[in-house]
Parts: C-alpha cells; sequence; structure tokens
C-alpha cells in the first residue's frame, strides 16, 4: 500500500487509570504543533481504574475531525481487549503490540511490530510501581518514530503538561526517547506518516465543556449549582477554576459568584430558580438523570416565568445507561420537561466555539424570555479535545431582560407581574429586595392571573397558557438561526444538529463525487425559526441526521410541519459512538437507491 | 392578643400594623396555621423590618399557603412540594441582603422534603424555617405526615405505628444554631421566638405544633388542641430585647439565662420548673427525647449558638448582592481572554 501522509487514525488501548492520558495527549499536541489538524476522542469506562480505554487520535490534513470508523495504527498495550482490537484492525494497518499480550491469527497484510516494553523501561524508573506509568511514554516514542513525528514537538507537547514537575518530565522524557531509539534501530517507518503543515496556526485545543464554562464567565454568571454526574461535572469544575482564578479579589479575597455543590439535582435547579428569581445569573449542568430530577422544576421555571440556564451534556440513556459514551438522545425529554402543557428554547451547540458563545447567549436568552433555556451538548463535544479559531471577545453588553426598577415603577405607577404590556408575550418583573410599595409579588406555580393572584378560574387559566405560546413564538425570533449552504440545484437536503455535524461536513465530501449533491441546514436552537421551513420546502428530500434511535429531531419537525412530514427520512446512529461520516454516507445512498428502484 | 393594634401606632420604620397583612385566609377557620400567621405579623410588625427586604418562601401544602397572608408587599415564593430550602439556598446567595422567611409544612419539611431541609440546615442557610407541624396532610383530606406520634388516631380510626420524625431534633444533630418549638396557641411565647429568629445569622428552625381543626382535632389525636394545650411544657418564659433597645430586664439572680446575637440583640430565658441551658445540644436532645417519653410537647428555645458562620462567610461573597452587580464586575476584560486562548494555541506554523 502506498504511503498516506496526514490522513489516519492512531487508536491506542490502554488499561483505565494506567496515566495514558498524558501520554495520548502529548502524542495529540505534538502532531498540532507540528501544524496537522488533529482530534482526539476519548472512550473510556465508567470506572476509575482497571478497566479498558481507548483514545483515537484522527490526522487530517483537510480538518475532518469526525470519528472515523476504521483506524490505521494500533497500539495495543491491554491484554484484555488485545485480541479483539488487532481483530478490528483491516489490510494494511498498522500494529504496535505489547510483548507477550494475547493476540489472535494476524494476516501478513498487518505489519505488527511486538515491543518489549518492560525491559524498555525497567532501567529507566526502578520503582515498579511508577513504571507502570511511565511505559505509556514509550509507546509515544515508538509511534512519533515510525509516523514521523519530530522529537523536538513531542517534547516540547510534554514539556506543556509535565513543565512543572521536573523530576516526572526527565523520567517521562527518557522513556519516550527510549522508544524512539528502540523503533529507529528496529522498526522500519510506517505507511502513514505526518509531515509539517501550517493548518493549526493560532488555532487552539479546547474541550467543550471547558469552553463552555468560559462562555459563561464572561456572560457575567453569579450562581452556579450542581449536582456531580459524568459528563457534565468537568464544565462545573473547569467553571468553578476560571471563576476562582479571575472572579475573586486577591486582595480581598472576596467572590463576584456564589458555586454550591449541591445535594442533588433536584436542588440544583431549585438553587438556580431561587437566584434567578432574585436577578442572579444563575445556571445548573447535569446530563440525563439529572435532568429526570428536575423535570418538576424545570415547570415551575416555564410556568411562573423564572430564568435558569441549564446545561445538559447528554449521555446514553434511559436510565443509568452507558454513562460515558454519547447520544443525542435527550431532545425529545428536554424540548417539553414537566408535566402540563410545557415547551421549551434549547440551544444546540455543534462546536466548541458554540459552547462559549453559548455560554453567554444562554443567559440573555433566558433573562429576556424569562423561562428556562436548556443548552444541549452531548459527551463528545463536551469532554473531548477540539480544534477551534480563537474565541471572541463578546461585543455587545448584556441583556437583563424586562426588569422595572423602583424608579420605573414611580413612573409607571402601576404593576402587574403577568400583563403582555408589548405583545411579545414576555411580561415585566422585579426583583425581591426593590424598595417600592409596587414592587412585591408573590410568585407561584399554581395558577394565577396577570396580576400574579391565585386563581383556578377557566378563562384566565387558558388566557395565560395562551400568553406562554406567544413568548414561544417570540423565542423563535431571538434563538440564532441555523446555519444553511445551498448546493445549486441540489434535490437532496441534510439536517443535522449538534456534534453530528462534524460527521455530517464530511459525508458531504464524499457523497458529491458519486453524485450526490446535497444541501446541508445545521439547526441552531428550538424554537424552529423560518428558515428551518424554507430549506425543506426547497428540497425532495431531507434526511435528519442524529444520534439518537427514534429520529427524535425528525419527530419534532413532523409535528411542527406535518404538511412536509413525506420529505423526511432519518439517517441515525445510536450505539454510543460518535457519528462517522460513512455511516452517514452509507444510509443516505442506500435509501436513495431504494428511492430509485421504488420509481 | 396584640399590644399594639389600634391603627396608627406605627413602628420604629414608620408603618402600621395594617402594612404587615396580607391577603385574607383560604384555610379553614380556627386553623392553627392562621394564628402563626398572625404572630409573624405581630412580629414582623414590632421587629420593625421592611417588608421589601424580606422574602417569604415556602412549599406545598397548607401551611405553604399562607405566606400571601401576611406582609403582601413582600415578594413570595411559593415553590414546589419540599424544595423551599433550594429556593431559600439560591435566594440568599443572590441577595444576601434580604430576610428570608419560610413556611412549610409537616409534610412539605419531614417527608417529601426532609433531605433539603437537611442540607439547608447543614449549609446553615440564614431562613427563618418555620414548620407549621399538624401531623397530617390537610389539602388531601387527613392522611398521616411523618411527625405524627406513634399511637395518634386519624380521622378515619386507622392508627399511626411509625416513629415520628422531629426536626428539632434532626437540626440539633446538624449543627443548626437556633432551634425551637412552640405552639400556635401560645402567640406569646411564639412571638419572641420569631423575633429572635429574625435576629439570628443562620438557619433558624421553628417547629410549631399547629392542630389542623378539620382532619386532627379529634379525640385520640396526639396534635389536637386539647391534647397539645393539657401537655404542653414549655422550657422558660422567653424574652426578646432588640438590639436597638436598651431595656434591662429584671429577674432575681438565678432565675435567667441570657443569650446575646449577632446583632447585639437579647434573648432572656427565665426558668420555669428546672434550670435549662439552650447551648448544650446534648440536654436538648436529651430533653426532646424524655418529653416523647412522657408524652409532653416540650416547647421553648431548645437550642442556641449564635456564632457559627453562615453560608455567605463559607463562601466569602462581596458585600453587594450578586444579583444586581453591574456588568464590568462580572467580565472580566479582554485580556484574560487572550491569555486563556494563548494558552490553549499551540498550533505549528
Amino acid at each position: 500500500m502506498s504511503g498516506t501522509i496526514n490522513d489516519f487514525s492512531i487508536h491506542v488501548a490502554t488499561v483505565n487509570g494506567s496515566g495514558s492520558q498524558t501520554a495520548n495527549t502529548t502524542l495529540m499536541r505534538a502532531i498540532f504543533q507540528m501544524g496537522v489538524p488533529v482530534s482526539g476522542k476519548n472512550l473510556f469506562p465508567s470506572n476509575i481504574a482497571g478497566l479498558p480505554t481507548w483514545f483515537t487520535i484522527r490526522v487530517s490534513d483537510r480538518g475532518y475531525l469526525a470519528r472515523r470508523r476504521a483506524n490505521d495504527v494500533l497500539v495495543a498495550m491491554n491484554p484484555e481487549t488485545s485480541v479483539e482490537d488487532i481483530q478490528a484492525m483491516g489490510p494494511g494497518s498498522v500494529i504496535v503490540l505489547n510483548e507477550g499480550l494475547p493476540t489472535p491469527a494476524i494476516p501478513s497484510d498487518r505489519t505488527v511490530y511486538k515491543i518489549p516494553f518492560q525491559k524498555l523501561v525497567e532501567p529507566l524508573v526502578p520503582d515498579a510501581k511508577f513504571r507502570k506509568l511511565v511505559v505509556n511514554m514509550v509507546y509515544v516514542g515508538v509511534v512519533a518514530s515510525i509516523v514521523g513525528i519530530d522529537p523536538d514537538e513531542v517534547e516540547r507537547a510534554l514539556q506543556a503538561q509535565l513543565g512543572r514537575k521536573p523530576k516526572a518530565l526527565e523520567t517521562n522524557l527518557a522513556a519516550v526517547r527510549a522508544g524512539m531509539e528502540y523503533a529507529a534501530r528496529n522498526l522500519g517507518s510506517s505507511p502513514f506518516r505526518v509531515e509539517r503543515r501550517d493548518r493549526t496556526a493560532g488555532k487552539i485545543l479546547i474541550e467543550g465543556n471547558d469552553a463552555a464554562a468560559l462562555g459563561a464567565m464572561f456572560g457575567g454568571i453569579t450562581f452556579l449549582s450542581w449536582y456531580p454526574i459524568t459528563p457534565s461535572s468537568s464544565l462545573a469544575e473547569a467553571l468553578q477554576g476560571y471563576l476562582e482564578r479571575y472572579r475573586r479579589d486577591p486582595k480581598t479575597g472576596r467572590a463576584t459568584f456564589g458555586i454550591i455543590q449541591a445535594e442533588d439535582e433536584i436542588a440544583a435547579i431549585g438553587m438556580v430558580l431561587g437566584a434567578s428569581w432574585c436577578g442572579a445569573r444563575a445556571m445548573t449542568t447535569t446530563s440525563g438523570p439529572g435532568l429526570s430530577l428536575m423535570t418538576e422544576f424545570t415547570g415551575y421555571s416555564y410556568y411562573a416565568e423564572i430564568p435558569a440556564v441549564i446545561w445538559d451534556i447528554q449521555r446514553v440513556g434511559p436510565s443509568t445507561g452507558l454513562p460515558t459514551r454519547t447520544s443525542q438522545a435527550d431532545l425529545l425529554s428536554v424540548a417539553f420537561l414537566s408535566h402540563g402543557d410545557t415547551k421549551h428554547v434549547i440551544l444546540l451547540p455543534a462546536t466548541v466555539e458554540d459552547c462559549y458563545e453559548y455560554g453567554m447567549e444562554s443567559f440573555d436568552l433566558a433573562e429576556r424570555l424569562q423561562a428556562p433555556v436548556f443548552v444541549l451538548s452531548d459527551l463528545d463535544l463536551g469532554m473531548n479535545v477540539w480544534m477551534s479559531d480563537p474565541f471572541r471577545y463578546p461585543e455587545k453588553p448584556w441583556d437583563r431582560g424586562k426588569v422595572l426598577t423602583a424608579a420605573d415603577l414611580t413612573r409607571i405607577g402601576k404593576f402587574e407581574r403577568y400583563r403582555d404590556v408589548d405583545g411579545d408575550g414576555i411580561p415585566y418583573r422585579t426583583l425581591p429586595g426593590t424598595d417600592h410599595p409596587l414592587a412585591g409579588c408573590f410568585t407561584r406555580g399554581s395558577g394565577h392571573d396577570e396580576r400574579a393572584k391565585y386563581t383556578e378560574n377557566a378563562e384566565t387559566y387558558a388566557r395565560v397558557m395562551d400568553r406562554l405560546a406567544k413568548k414561544y413564538e417570540t423565542a423563535r425570533t431571538l434563538v440564532p438561526p441555523p446555519v444553511v449552504e445551498r448546493a445549486r440545484g441540489a434535490e437532496i437536503g441534510i439536517l443535522a444538529f449538534g456534534t453530528s455535524h462534524w460527521a455530517v461536513l464530511e459525508a458531504r465530501d464524499l457523497l458529491t463525487p458519486q453524485g450526490l449533491e446535497t444541501s446541508y441546514l445545521l439547526l441552531k436552537a428550538i424554537p424552529f425559526s423560518k428558515e428551518v421551513r424554507a430549506f425543506l420546502e426547497s428540497h425532495d428530500r431531507v434526511y435528519v441526521v442524529e444520534q439518537n434511535r427514534d429520529g427524535q429531531m425528525a419527530a419534532l419537525l413532523k409535528m411542527e410541519y406535518p404538511a412536509l412530514a413525506t420529505k423526511l427520512r432519518s439517517v441515525l446512529h445510536y450505539d454510543g459512538l460518535p457519528i462517522d461520516a460513512q455511516t452517514i454516507v452509507d444510509q443516505i445512498k442506500n435509501r436513495e437507491r431504494e428511492g430509485v428502484l421504488a420509481r | 392578643m396584640s399590644t399594639v393594634e389600634s391603627n396608627g401606632d406605627k413602628n420604629r420604620i414608620g408603618l402600621t400594623l395594617n402594612e404587615y397583612k396580607g391577603a385574607k385566609s383560604t384555610l379553614c377557620p380556627g386553623c392553627g396555621h392562621d394564628a402563626i400567621t398572625g404572630s409573624i405579623i405581630q412580629a414582623a410588625f414590632e421587629a420593625g423590618i421592611a417588608p421589601h427586604r424580606v422574602a417569604k418562601l415556602s412549599g406545598i401544602g397548607c401551611s405553604s399557603k399562607t405566606p400571601a397572608y401576611f406582609l403582601g408587599r413582600s415578594h413570595g415564593f411559593n415553590a414546589v412540594h419540599g424544595r423551599m430550602p433550594s429556593i431559600a439556598t439560591g435566594v440568599f446567595v443572590a441577595n444576601h441582603g434580604l430576610t428570608m422567611l419560610g413556611v412549610s409544612g409537616d409534610g412539605d419539611t419531614a417527608s417529601i422534603g426532609l433531605g433539603q431541609f437537611l442540607h439547608l440546615v447543614r449549609r446553615n442557610v440564614p431562613l427563618v424555617h418555620i414548620v407549621e407541624n399538624n401531623g397530617v396532610y390537610g389539602l388531601t383530606k387527613g392522611q398521616f405526615s411523618a411527625t405524627a406520634d406513634v399511637g395518634s388516631k386519624a380521622k378515619s380510626g386507622r392508627v399511626n405505628e411509625l416513629m415520628p420524625i422531629d426536626v428539632c431534633a434532626l437540626a440539633i444533630e446538624l449543627g443548626c444554631g437556633f432551634v425551637a418549638r412552640s405552639f400556635s396557641g401560645d402567640p406569646k411565647q411564639l412571638r419572641p421566638i420569631l423575633r429572635a429568629a429574625f435576629s439570628h445569622r443562620g438557619t433558624a428552625v421553628i417547629d410549631v405544633i399547629s392542630p389542623c381543626v378539620t382532619f386532627n382535632n379529634h379525640e385520640g389525636s396526639t396534635k389536637s388542641y386539647l391534647n397539645v394545650k393539657e401537655h404542653d411544657a414549655p422550657l422558660h418564659d422567653i424574652t426578646f430585647v432588640p438590639h436597638y433597645e436598651n431595656i434591662e430586664v429584671d429577674y432575681p439572680p438565678g432565675e435567667t439565662r441570657e443569650v446575646t446575637l449577632h446583632d447585639g440583640s437579647r434573648i432572656t430565658l427565665r426558668k420555669l420548673e428546672e434550670d435549662y441551658d439552650p447551648g448544650d445540644a446534648l440536654r436538648a436532645l436529651e430533653v426532646i427525647h424524655r418529653g416523647r417519653q412522657e408524652d409532653k410537647f416540650v416547647t421553648g428555645i431548645l437550642y442556641l449558638d449564635p456564632d457559627k458562620d453562615s453560608l455567605d462567610a463559607d463562601l466569602h461573597l462581596v458585600d453587594e448582592p450578586l444579583a444586581t452587580l453591574p456588568l464590568e464586575r462580572v467580565r472580566p476584560p479582554k485580556k484574560v481572554l487572550d491569555e486563556v486562548m494563548s494558552s490553549l494555541m499551540t498550533g505549528g506554523a
């Protein structure tokens, strides 16, 4: 097989808790430093130590960041999984194998390098306990050598991670060098090579949860309450880190934020509502099971009209499901979360940049709409590292919505909490502590009229519900619009949201040369803005790509546009791994072929 | 019951008693909760609390409706069932200048809301947490709650066999700095307790036995008016002296104990049958347990620790309410973003 430059995947199989994260990050960063776009996908178990874990680094000159189904270079370090890991490798692949691991029969068109990792690391690390952690650095050296990663870049990448621990740095560098030297002496070079480019200059590498945390900080968050749950904890913890660093006065030690690790997710959302009711910019972050617990308070937030920002970093359900795998299957439950008639505003980040932007925008929307605003991220986006352009400092100030001060009340001379004064379905509110005799207001989840008085009156109830529906129509005009890319004359449209975006980008490039030209709509929010209908109307067939079993986005579209329902087809992926381009290509081609046969 | 009821009488901030009232109660005539509402109105009026500085909070149930019936000018938050404590926690962090007055019931606090209640106490969120305790679910027509006493008979004839949850004992166990029990029919005792609670910095748990006239006032119910009156065992007579009044209470030596609260107000406890030290948590738990064994409702200030730090000290918040900080205080400058971005920018050219 001929050589492949800057277009392959490295798959590393290790044991959880063995310190492989530093090794894998070093490899990934070294390639990034060479100017070549990379993405890393961490496939980890719900476990602290002992279970199998995998890390896949995709090297792509063209900047494709989605998961690839097949891998080209395997590093097999885990005896529990080595047989299966090796069996999954295709013809032409390269297998770096820890000597002594169980193996299946390996066809001769795979290149196998058996490495005596233990022997290489033993002289470097006398203590057996540390040896286990350092051994991974040897494969960094081996891989760097056979795919041609500049040793200086490996050193720089390692320094960036261990620079503060000189002793650890020294030992790990020695291990890397041992791997490189062994490979140079004993192994050839692989057909998969990294060559220097200039495609990562000025770019950043960041996890979606980290990006979201930055957004929340620059959005002016003042209150966070949360309950630990994978894969959302890293958002809360990143945010805590940033706030401690940048929002606590170094002289006085006083903070302009409050963070509470709540006793459960019911309390977490309750605290958000209490804080938002007082006027704080408050948010919580959770995942599926936590979301289920937040159901009742979400309905309260909707009906009593209290802002709330709720990040859902989706994982695989139902129930505990696969807590460390990714999914887009919370969509329908979030869209209508609560008993009674409710429908919610949802932001759908596809990129780390979106996470940052929505970290800010979610507060503006929640306060403008006086409603819960959900941000539906997922494990793939939240917990994996993504390449991105650097984030922009916000140019706009902030939108704190319709809040009446004491001076406003004096000027107006009256206050009715739930009156639709402006005709947009959004009423005015006052904050507790406002020093004016008219400011007081009794907030309740039970039936209320325009003056916030208790009522069970039939007409009043219906009137309030109609106004809330009107407010949802206003939201349609405020949420971020979709990004539409039209291909001239294309009959086929693809509609996707969230992380499916990356696989769609690649799939379209694969479909075009096969005669399947596609337009694309990347949905950024619910409720759907007018561009969505226009997109459906202007295409003959629209493939809705999503990472769930039941075609949840397609279902929402069919509810909203029943007359266009027959145009919709689903491309589905729901095994817990991030969706890949080939899945989309295969499903679209199959359906198109069926269509031709039917005609 | 009131001492300054006559219209026109104004308190120290120039408001009349009427300005502390709320909407008309919709509870059953004779409900213990309405008496507590009266005590709250009176205590807030006497204390001269500015209504706009008060956040009234509640959960769900008969008790939780009552914040609509007092302090009509204040903001109120009638939350979902059992979750008032989480609302209070959020309110406090957002605006720690507010006085938070919470009303809950025995179902709301001891059944569905027990978890949140305990965590509220554990965090020492400054909330006056009144439990209007009648041992029964009123709005759903007479089921037992988790505070029903062993052997108490429901209107349906069923007898409760399960141990009651004692919210005061739990609060003491978790280090709550202000724990009291009272009786809705004893405003003379309840009022100074409420006023002292307003001055306390931290969670103040006040369990008020409040008979349900409709579903739990019959013979065989331990929380009927008659039974509570007969078995009420006050620990002491309570006098509250606010920090802005310079009154010396004159009792014979050895008869009283005095505790000074954080704001300088004083609580004077005059002994009745025996001396009682409200600073002794073990003694408080003993009194509660012995009272239960002897079928007595021990009332009064069971436990006091006025110096415990509340949540804001733990969070080291700025003095101003977080809720209304201006943008420049909460959005770091561009150089911070630039700094973070450049630390993430390791790509090669």
